[in-house]
Order: C-alpha cells, then sequence, then structure tokens
C-alpha cells in the first residue's frame, strides 16, 4: 500500500550516494558538516579507550595464571606503580574530556548567523503535520502551504518554530541538528543548503499517536528555480481543468472546505494543510504516503486506517465523487 | 564461623536522646527530603516568576495578615518547644505533659489561622500558574503543619497512659519538638516568598 | 529499671543455646499471617528482589511486542495506541519498578549483614515501603490491562500527559505510580542512611565500610535529595485533572519546560540509582574473585561521592534542543563529560585489582568483565551525548536508545546478574549451576550487543525514537530485524538464568557459609543466614574482617537474649554507644499501606478521596505508633 514510487529512491541514490536518506552523516551543508566531522572525532577517540579497556581486560584472560597463595594486598613497589598508572589514566581521561569539550564549544561557536538572512519560514508543528508559512514584510508576499518547504541553495534560511498543541521537534539531519517547537516558546533554526536536493525531516520528539508519521520535505534549489516556485505559490489556485474536476470541485466545498484553504476558492478551513498547490506537492498526509491518485483515493477513503488517530474524518463519498476530487486536488498543481 | 569475646555492651543504656538515637537520624532524614521538596517547590515558584514578568501574573497581591500571624504563633511556641524537649530529656513526666499540652494548643492556633489564609491569597488555584504556585506552597506546608500537631495530640494522649514513663517515649517527645522546629523554621521563607517577594519585585 | 530481675544476657548462653533461643526471639512467624507482618529485612529484601525481578520480565515482555513491531517495516502487528502505552510501560516499569527498586532493595537484605547487625534501623517502615511498592506496580499493571496504561513516555512531557491530550486517566495512573515508588524508594533510602550511619558493628571506623555498603550509602542520599524533584511534578501534574491547577499551562502563565527541568533534576541523578548500587556489586565481588583487597579504596569512596554530587549537575543536557541559552548549555556539557572522571577512576581501580590477582573465572566474575566491556561503550556515547552539538543529531533518536540501554544493561544488568550469582548462595544456601551460568553469560552478551549495537547506526541513519512504525523507503529493516533476533536471544538468556534457579532451588549443591572465600561479614554467617543475622556481634577490625581473621571472629557480648536488641553505635568509629530494641513484626505496615494505597488510587479520579482516606489513613498509624507493652517498646 506505501510503496513508493521512482521518485525516491532515485533522490536517494542521486544525491545522497547512500542507502538511507535521512542520515546525520551524508552532509549536505557546512553545518551538517562540522557536526559529523565532530561526531567522528568523537568516535575515533572513544573506539580507541574501548579497544584499550577491552585489550586489557582480554589480557588478564590469555596470561599465565597465577595460582596458590598470593599476597592479598599489593607490595608497595607495585602499588607506587599501579598508583602511578592509574594517576596517568586518569589525568589522560581529564585532558581528553577538556578537549572534547572545547571541541564542542568551538564546533557550536560556528554557528553564530547573521541577523538577516535571505528567507524567514515559520514552522508549525501540530498533531501529525505541519503548518508552512513563508514570512515577508511585504504581506502580499506571505503565503501558506503545509508539509513541504523550498529553500534555495547556498543562502541561509531561518525558520520560526512554534507550537500550539504538544513538543514538536523539527530535525534536517542532512542540514542541521534538531530544535524543538515548544508551545509557549519561540525558537529558531537556521539552515544553509549547500547542494541542490530533497532532504527528508521528521519529527522527533514523541508528539501522540501518529508521531510516527510527521515528516516534512525540503526541497533545496538553485536560486531561480526557487523563485519560480514561490512565484507560483503566490498564485491563488488555478481553476478546475475538466468537467470531472469541476465536479470534485463541487464535492470539496461541500465537504471538505470546513477543514482546508484552497486560495482563491471559498475553501477556507484552518483546522487542516493549506491545499491550495497540493497538486504540486510529492506527498500526502506529512510524508507517509506519495502523492498519486491511488495514493489520494486511498487516503480519502479511509484516513484512519491509514494513520490511525489522525484528526481528517473519513467523510463518506461515493466512488464517483472520491475520483473526482481526486482529479481535482491533484489539479491544484 | 568460630568467634571469641573481646569485649562487653553490657553497661551501655538502652535509649539514647538526639544524634545517639535513630529516630533522631531518621526524624532528620525526612527533615532533609521534606526540605528538598519545599525547596524544588520554591524553584518552581521563582522559575514561573522568571518566566512571566510582571509578577503576580495577572492578580492581585495576597493579603498578608494571616500569614503574619501564622508566623508570630509559630515563632512564640518555639520556648516552650524547647523546655518540652529540655524536661523529656530530663524523664520529668509531669513538665512534659503540661508542655506536650501546650504544645498542641500553639499547634491548633496556627492551624485555625491558616484556614483564613488560603483566601487572602486572593487568588485561585485555577485561575493561573501564579494561583496554583502560591497554593501548592502553602498547602505543602499546611500538610506539614497537621500531619505535625496531629502527631503531637497522639503524643500528648500518649503521655496520659501508662505506655508514658519510658525512656523511649521520652525520645519521642524530644524527636517531635525537633520536627516541630523545622515547621517553624520552614514557614519563615515561605512566608517571605508569598507574601514578600511579590511586592519587592 | 522497672524490670525487678535482671534480663537474660548472651554472655549466659553458650553458642548452640544462644543460637536457638535468638532465633525464636527475632524469627517470623509460619504462615500466611506471619508472611502478611514479617518485619525481617532478609525476607522483605528477598520478597523485594524476586517482585522486581517479575516487573522485569513484564518490561522485557513489553519489549519483545515492541521488537516483533519493528523487525519489519511497515508493519502492522500493533497499533500506536497499544505501541505508545507499551513503550511507557516498557520505561516506566523498567526504571521504577524494576532497576530502581531491585539495586536499592538488594542493599536491605545485604547492608545489616555486611556491617554486623541484626535488622534495619525502621523495620516496620521497611515492611510500609515494600507493600506500597507492590501495590503501585500492581495498579500500573492491572491499568495496562484494562487499557489505560500511560502513553506519554516514561518522561511525561506535558502538554501530551496534560488533561488536554490524555485519555482516560492515562498520565495520572503514571503520575501517581509515581507516588508510590516514591514513598517506598524514600523510605529505604531513610532506613538504609541510619542504619549504615549508627549501626555498624563495632570497629567498623568509616574506612572499614565495605564499598557495596558506601554505593548504597551514597545513592540513598541521592535518592533522599533528588526523588522530593519527581515527587513534587507528578503532584503538580496529578492537581491539574483533579483540581485545574495551571502549572503547565502554557496559555495562562505555565511553562511547560518547568516540568523538564523537575523531572530530569530527578530523572537523571535516577540513573546513577542504578549505576552506583551496581558498581558497588562489582567493587563487592572484585576483591573476592581476585582474592586480594580492592586497589584504591578510598579513591573508589571518593568517586562514589563525587557521581553523587555531580549527577546533580547534568540534568540539563537532556534539554539541549528545547532552546536554552547556548552558554548554560556548554556548562551542562562540561559537567557532564566530568562525571566520566570518577567513573573512569573505578574503572582503573577494578582492573588494577584484577591485574595480580589470581583470579577465579566462575560466573560472577564473567558477568563483571561483561559489565565493564558494555558500559564502557555506554559510557563513551554518554560523553558524546553530552556534546551540545552531537546531540542535537543524536538526541531523540535510536542512538540515545542504544546510548541509555548500554548504560542501564551494560552498567546495571550486568552487574546485578553478576550479584545474583555471587549472593544466591547466601540467600538460598544452594550455588546456582555453573555450565548454565555460562550459557547465560554468553547468550546475554550476545543477544544483548545483537539487540542494541545496531541501534547506534540507526539513530545515525535518521530513525528517531518512539515511533511506532516506519516506512520501507527509509532502509531501516535489515538493522531493526537483526536488533530484533537479539533482543530474543538476549531474553532466551533470562529464561536461562531462571532456569537455573529453579534447578538450584530443587537439588543444588549445597552451599558452605563462605563459598567464594570473600572477605566480608554476610559471609561469616550461615547461608542462609538465621533471623537474628548474627548470633554474637561481631568486631571489625579491618575492610576485609573475615580475612584478617580467618580462624575466629573476635565479638561482643552483653546484649540480652530475652527480647530483640541491637548495637547503636557512633557515626565515625562506630563505637557502641547504646543497646537499642528492634519492633516486633506487626500487622499495621501492612494496614497503613493498603489503607495509603486506595487513597492514593481513588484520587486518580477524584480530589474527594483524599478526604475520605485522611480518618483511616490517621486511625492506622496511631495504631501503628501506640505501644502495645512488648518489651522491644520499654527502654
Amino acid at each position: 500500500m506505501r510503496v513508493g514510487p521512482p521518485l525516491i529512491p532515485l533522490a536517494a541514490t542521486i544525491l545522497c550516494g547512500c542507502s538511507s536518506w535521512q542520515s546525520a552523516l551524508d552532509p549536505h551543508s557546512a553545518e551538517a558538516g562540522h557536526l559529523a566531522d565532530l561526531f567522528w572525532f568523537f568516535t575515533a577517540v572513544c573506539a580507541a579507550i574501548w579497544i584499550l579497556v577491552t585489550a586489557s581486560l582480554l589480557h588478564l584472560g590469555l596470561r599465565r595464571r597465577r595460582d596458590g597463595d598470593i599476597p592479598r594486598e599489593d607490595s608497595p613497589e607495585e602499588r607506587r606503580r599501579k598508583m602511578l598508572i592509574v594517576g596517568a589514566l586518569v589525568a589522560l581521561t581529564a585532558v581528553i574530556l577538556a578537549i572534547f569539550s572545547f571541541a564542542s564549544f568551538y564546533a557550536t561557536r560556528g554557528f553564530a548567523w547573521a541577523n538577516q538572512t535571505a528567507l524567514t519560514i515559520k514552522v508549525k508543528g501540530n498533531q501529525w503535520w505541519w503548518p508552512i508559512q513563508y514570512e515577508s514584510r511585504d504581506v502580499t508576499q506571505i503565503f501558506d502551504t503545509a508539509n513541504e518547504i523550498h529553500i534555495p541553495v547556498k543562502r541561509p534560511v531561518t525558520f520560526d518554530l512554534e507550537a500550539s498543541d504538544v513538543i514538536h521537534s523539527l530535525w534536517i539531519p542532512d542540514l542541521m541538528g534538531k530544535q524543538d517547537l515548544i508551545p509557549g516558546r519561540n525558537n529558531t533554526l537556521t539552515v544553509e543548503a549547500d547542494r541542490a536536493g530533497l532532504y527528508r525531516a521528521q519529527c522527533a520528539e514523541y508528539c501522540g499517536l501518529q508521531h510516527a508519521h510527521m515528516a516534512l520535505y525540503v526541497f533545496a534549489e538553485p536560486e531561480k528555480q526557487f523563485e519560480a516556485w514561490r512565484g507560483h505559490q503566490l498564485a491563488p489556485a488555478r481553476p478546475p481543468a475538466s468537467g470531472k474536476a469541476w465536479q470534485g470541485y463541487r464535492v470539496f466545498l461541500a465537504a471538505c472546505a470546513g477543514c482546508h484553504t484552497v486560495r482563491g476558492t471559498d475553501a477556507g478551513g484552518q483546522l487542516g494543510p493549506d491545499l491550495t498547490h497540493f497538486g504540486s506537492r510529492a506527498a500526502i498526509a506529512a510524508g507517509e504516503l506519495h502523492n498519486t491518485q491511488d495514493n489520494l483515493s486511498n487516503w480519502l477513503a479511509d484516513p484512519q486506517s491509514i494513520k490511525p488517530g489522525n484528526y481528517m474524518p473519513r467523510v463518506p463519498l461515493s466512488d464517483g465523487d472520491r475520483a473526482a476530487v481526486v482529479a481535482y486536488l491533484q489539479g491544484l498543481k | 564461623m568460630k568467634t571469641h569475646t573481646v569485649g562487653s555492651v553490657a553497661d551501655l543504656p538502652t535509649t539514647g536522646f538526639d544524634s545517639a538515637a535513630l529516630t533522631w537520624w531518621g526524624t532528620l532524614a525526612f527533615m532533609s527530603l521534606e526540605g528538598s521538596g519545599f525547596i524544588l517547590a520554591a524553584g518552581a515558584y521563582l522559575y514561573l516568576m522568571a518566566v512571566n514578568p510582571p509578577w503576580p501574573y495577572h492578580s492581585p497581591l495576597p493579603n498578608y495578615w494571616p500569614g503574619t500571624i501564622v508566623a508570630l504563633l509559630l515563632l512564640a511556641s518555639l520556648p516552650l518547644n524547647h523546655l518540652t524537649a529540655k524536661w523529656a530529656r530530663a524523664r520529668d513526666l509531669a513538665k512534659v505533659q503540661f508542655g506536650l499540652v501546650g504544645m498542641s494548643l500553639f499547634g491548633i492556633a496556627p492551624l485555625i489561622v491558616r484556614w483564613f489564609e488560603f483566601p487572602a491569597l486572593n487568588i485561585r488555584w485555577d485561575a493561573n500558574a501564579y494561583g496554583s504556585a502560591v497554593w501548592f506552597l502553602l498547602g505543602l506546608h499546611a500538610t506539614h503543619l497537621v500531619t505535625d500537631v496531629g502527631d503531637t495530640l497522639v503524643l500528648a494522649a500518649l503521655m496520659f497512659t501508662r505506655h508514658a514513663n519510658n525512656g523511649r517515649r521520652f525520645g519521642d517527645v524530644t524527636d517531635n519538638a525537633f520536627y516541630w522546629d523545622f515547621v517553624v523554621l520552614t514557614w519563615l521563607p515561605i512566608y517571605a516568598l508569598i507574601y514578600w517577594v511579590p511586592r519587592i519585585a | 529499671m522497672s524490670a525487678a530481675a535482671e534480663p537474660l544476657r548472651d554472655s549466659a548462653l553458650d553458642d548452640a543455646a544462644l543460637q536457638s533461643r535468638l532465633a525464636q526471639i527475632w524469627g517470623t512467624a509460619p504462615g500466611f499471617w506471619g508472611w502478611l507482618t514479617t518485619v525481617d529485612h532478609k525476607l522483605i529484601g528477598r520478597r523485594y528482589i524476586i517482585t522486581a525481578l517479575c516487573f522485569l520480565v513484564l518490561g522485557g515482555l513489553a519489549a519483545l511486542v515492541m521488537r516483533l513491531q519493528l523487525g519489519r517495516p511497515d508493519n502492522t502487528l500493533i497499533g500506536p495506541d497499544l505501541y505508545d502505552q507499551l513503550f511507557t510501560m516498557h520505561g516506566a516499569t523498567m526504571m521504577f519498578l524494576f532497576a530502581v527498586p531491585v539495586l536499592e532493595t538488594i542493599p536491605v537484605y545485604l547492608v545489616p549483614l555486611m556491617i554486623g547487625t541484626r535488622n534495619v534501623a525502621f523495620p516496620r517502615l521497611n515492611a510500609f515501603s515494600y507493600w506500597v511498592y507492590l501495590f503501585g506496580g500492581v495498579m500500573l499493571w492491572v491499568a495496562f490491562f484494562f487499557n489505560s496504561g500511560p502513553d506519554a513516555g516514561w518522561f511525561t512531557y506535558v502538554p501530551l500527559a496534560s488533561q488536554e491530550y490524555d485519555v482516560g486517566n492515562r498520565s495520572s495512573i503514571w503520575a501517581q505510580m509515581i507516588t508510590y515508588t516514591e514513598l517506598s524508594g524514600l523510605a529505604v533510602a531513610v532506613e538504609i542512611i541510619v542504619t549504615v550511619f549508627k549501626m555498624r558493628a563495632p570497629g567498623m571506623t568509616l574506612d572499614r565500610i565495605p564499598l557495596f555498603v558506601w554505593a548504597a550509602l551514597v545513592t540513598a542520599f541521592m535518592v533522599l535529595f533528588a526523588m522530593p524533584a519527581v515527587m513534587v511534578c507528578s503532584t503538580m501534574l496529578m492537581l491539574d485533572p483533579l483540581l485545574g491547577f495551571r502549572f503547565f499551562d502554557w496559555k495562562n502563565g505555565g511553562d511547560v519546560l518547568l516540568w523538564q527541568h523537575l523531572f530530569w533534576f530527578f530523572g537523571h541523578p535516577e540513573v546513577y540509582f542504578i549505576f552506583i548500587p551496581a558498581t558497588g556489586i562489582v567493587s563487592a565481588i572484585i576483591p573476592a574473585f581476585a582474592q586480594r583487597k580492592m586497589f584504591g579504596y578510598p579513591a573508589i569512596v571518593l568517586a562514589l561521592i563525587a557521581t553523587g554530587f555531580l549527577s546533580f549537575g547534568l540534568w540539563v543536557h537532556h534539554m539541549f534542543v528545547t532552546g536554552l541559552p547556548r552558554l548554560g548549555e556548554s556548562f551542562f556539557t562540561a559537567s557532564s563529560m566530568a562525571v566520566s572522571v570518577p567513573a573512569g577512576v573505578q574503572i582503573f581501580c577494578w582492573i588494577a585489582t584484577l591485574w595480580g590477582g589470581a583470579l577465579r573465572w566462575r560466573t560472577p566474575l564473567l558477568f563483571v568483565l561483561g559489565f565493564i566491556v558494555n558500559f564502557v561503550i555506554g559510557g563513551l556515547t554518554g560523553v558524546m551525548v553530552a556534546s551540545v552539538p552531537i546531540d542535537t543529531q543524536v538526541h531523540d533518536t535510536y542512538f540515545v536508545v542504544a546510548h541509555l540501554h548500554y548504560v542501564l544493561i551494560g552498567g546495571g544488568v550486568f552487574p546485578l546478574l553478576a550479584g545474583i550469582y555471587y549472593w544466591f548462595p547466601k540467600l538460598y544456601g544452594r550455588m546456582l549451576d555453573e555450565t548454565l551460568g555460562r550459557w547465560n553469560f554468553w547468550l546475554a552478551m550476545l543477544g544483548f550487543n545483537l539487540a542494541f549495537f545496531p541501534m547506534h547506526i540507526l539513530g545515525l541513519m535518521g530513525m528517531p525514537r518512539r515511533v511506532y512504525t516506519y516506512q520501507a523507503e527509509m532502509g531501516w529493516g535489515g538493522l531493526n530485524l537483526l536488533s530484533t533476533i537479539g533482543a530474543f536471544i538476549f531474553f532466551a538468556s533470562f529464561v536461562v538464568l531462571l532456569a537455573n534457579m529453579v534447578r538450584s532451588l530443587r537439588r543444588g549443591e549445597t552451599a558452605p557459609d563462605n563459598p567464594w572465600n570473600a572477605g566480608t561479614l554476610e559471609w561469616a554467617t550461615s547461608s542462609p543466614p538465621p533471623p537474628q543475622n548474627f548470633s554474637r556481634i561481631p568486631v571489625v577490625t579491618d575492610v576485609e574482617p573475615l580475612w584478617d581473621n580467618p580462624q575466629s571472629l573476635p565479638t561482643v557480648d552483653g546484649l540480652r537474649a530475652d527480647r530483640r536488641e541491637l548495637i547503636v553505635s557512633t557515626l565515625v568509629d562506630a563505637e557502641p554507644s547504646v543497646r537499642e530494641s528492634s519492633p516486633l513484626p506487626s500487622i499495621w505496615p501492612f494496614a497503613a499501606a493498603m489503607v495509603t494505597s486506595l487513597t492514593l488510587f481513588g484520587s486518580v479520579f477524584t480530589a474527594r478521596a483524599i478526604e475520605w482516606g485522611a480518618i483511616p489513613i490517621a486511625i492506622v498509624f496511631i495504631g501503628w505508633f501506640w505501644p502495645k507493652g512488648a518489651r522491644e517498646e520499654e527502654s
């Protein structure tokens, strides 16, 4: 039922070149690169320590056994020798930890960002999807979307993080470490992708039943492509292009508009995601399904069996009406 | 395992007072853990105050009179409290009986005033987080007050029975006095926190 | 004073007569009544350990179901609602009902034996604490079987746990379970502290206290100062649905991070409630199996105390991605890393003791070495997550799941298993089988590492915690399957342990008093120990008294032989100062626990329960304290 379209494996192989496409160790930004470097540095030192400890225990097993009466305590010389070794090891531990602390501090210090970034995007966490709003001083430049963010490459972008129900956490491992979205508090996260690509993000703070299905796609695009996308998103929804889509539009207004907004129409509901350019999105239900005709139809037929507990009710539609709504929504490019 | 005797404890006393008694240490341990509870509750209050200026959060100031009277009554009880402990150490039953009756009265009086102290906070617990914090602090202390007064009453009754004239009972009296000191002393910072910190801040 | 005739003293009796007389005086009545009323620390300690192991099995089964669900992508074996209850139950059970109680109460059994006394300081409080713990645990699991298991995680973050998002009192059940375990945990901590401070055998000066007892003492102090934090916050959480308190209501002046601060102020030290006693077990076993005194005794004691202190300064490292000020976070990075210094001191001292010892390769030693190998991994990944930048990537991912299991299983369960093999003969008078022991060890080692090592990689591959499923395209399926297989192997190792215990109880080799030729006092008395522990109270001359006096143990006499009596000694020098009586068995602790538990249970649903419960509670506690005219109640 939830088999990915070619888009995903393709993106994974081409863009990441590794088996997972949501990886902390496959950085696509300078910051994630620093984090990965720091991680590998820690790992190398820690692995060396572990090998030394284990080797010293192995030595106990492999050496010639000492039998018979051995004294209950070390001789004074042996004691002194051991004290020296243990003391040196403790000192070494302290030095390593000091280096680690310093390296950590140094790595985060690099993240002091200029106040002025190219773009500010408000990312909200709802149970269990992501309302997105592109902010601007110019109110005509503000628009809403959901579960999908486009950013220009090589430009720092600020995410304003907010939540109004429970705590969520935005994590785009390929680009940056995570940051919580906390009700009553404002956090920010700044990212700058150094290569074009599709990056998957996922909610990292347990937020209830569908925590597992709360993903977000981040498309990093060349400046021109991004601007084209933004211009398109600012526009109201295009009118239905076929008779079937017109039928779908009417059904949508009657059955769906209470929760969903489609700009340029009478649909102005605020509870669910803004669907103005739904047809242009890659996924349905916060990354759970790829945006195909069949998936959309299944989703509309019974959202509760696909994503149990989510707030989209099962709206009874005839097969024809459902197909019409699918046609309409897919036409909202 | 085989044993051999190297000494005798036959001549040791069978009751110890204060730090020679297990119960004294037990009381001290309970005071420590309850004390950390008080500190954390006070910490929560200060934390909410720090994230929510101005303070009190959209609310009137509390009326400090009932709390002040409780503080004065509690302080006034201290001399008798210490005398009672002293008499108990001297195993003077008649004076201990007198002391415990007096301490019972000294316990009940602030409890009555405490009843009027809650409405004098001028806010309900469910109005906002500030209301919750002051009710929580006051309730926490009230619980300790009630418990120790109850303990004092039971002990006072016990000292008029055949079980009274016994080293162990006198030990209980000193421990009870020790705990009362704790109840009195914890009230002073909480009192300052509830009534005076919002006036200064 | 009132007694006309001089009471009977132990000095008037020969060994055999004294032994049987004291056994009768200190004994527990047979049958169900005796079972309900006993105040013997050994019976209660054993009961605690067995109950905690039962909860271990329940928590383990919950984990197996989760592992089955995660074994392949898009699995529909169980839905999110059950999964969320299961992982919450797993965490809450393992932390609050298994690991902390078992490691806090093994000392209830052992400390009096190790310090040469006859019971804990407050035996009735001890009995009370057990019943409260039992009722709390049973309440949690009964609620789960009625589909009301808590489902907001063992950390129960608000607002997810607050009234608005909490279905059917589930989080109130969690909060109330905390209250029960709080009560019992704090009561045990008070007992242990006073017992170790004031009841040590004559001559057991501070530098002769067994390291295990030091560890128990440090843990008890940590419990004393950390547990009130969770008591405060779980009460605040309860008061939300109960009376409409608004501590965490961010729309009305509350703050959701207040919960996290309070919870982790307790929650971080809690890890050390598990780890510190576990190191105490290790420090007890290593000298016995190397047959030589611990190298660096004072350093280890200082390390224990330092760990205790430092563990209170680490809680913010659980909150590195909540957006706290950077400078503060850096401080917590440094303090979190600093806590590895005392851990290092202990590990280096253990290895230094083992080097040059005549090692005896029996199961307890194997588990100790397994502990070092596994725990070091957990400790080192702990250093990694203490680094703010690294933590922003791995926080709330399977990397942390791997880390915490390496710390808690590697650092807690492996020593516990070592301790079970080590002290089982003392508790039951039977040896555990060595062959099965080796199977147990190697299966545990293999299963544990197979189950948890892949999780490090999964976390780095982007798998968040607490997800009930994941999509095939994520590429996490293979490692998850491996982990599931490992979990089953690990579980099998516990089945072997259980089989070994049952077999041993039925037809195990009889254990001598001191099967390992160890040096501490618990091995001076019979296996299992008589009700009075020691018929004559030993005089301690060394940190390993049995090695110092291999032929005959010096003792003191002069205690009464016609009532329960023990020695209270001075804090530092352990000079005997008082002969104090010790309480008789009593039904009141059970009654008090019953009434308290019912009241607390009622208050999950209505605040009125507190009012209704107040009077019976007052009655049982008066009943408890009111003298009954026994010899033990006089001075």
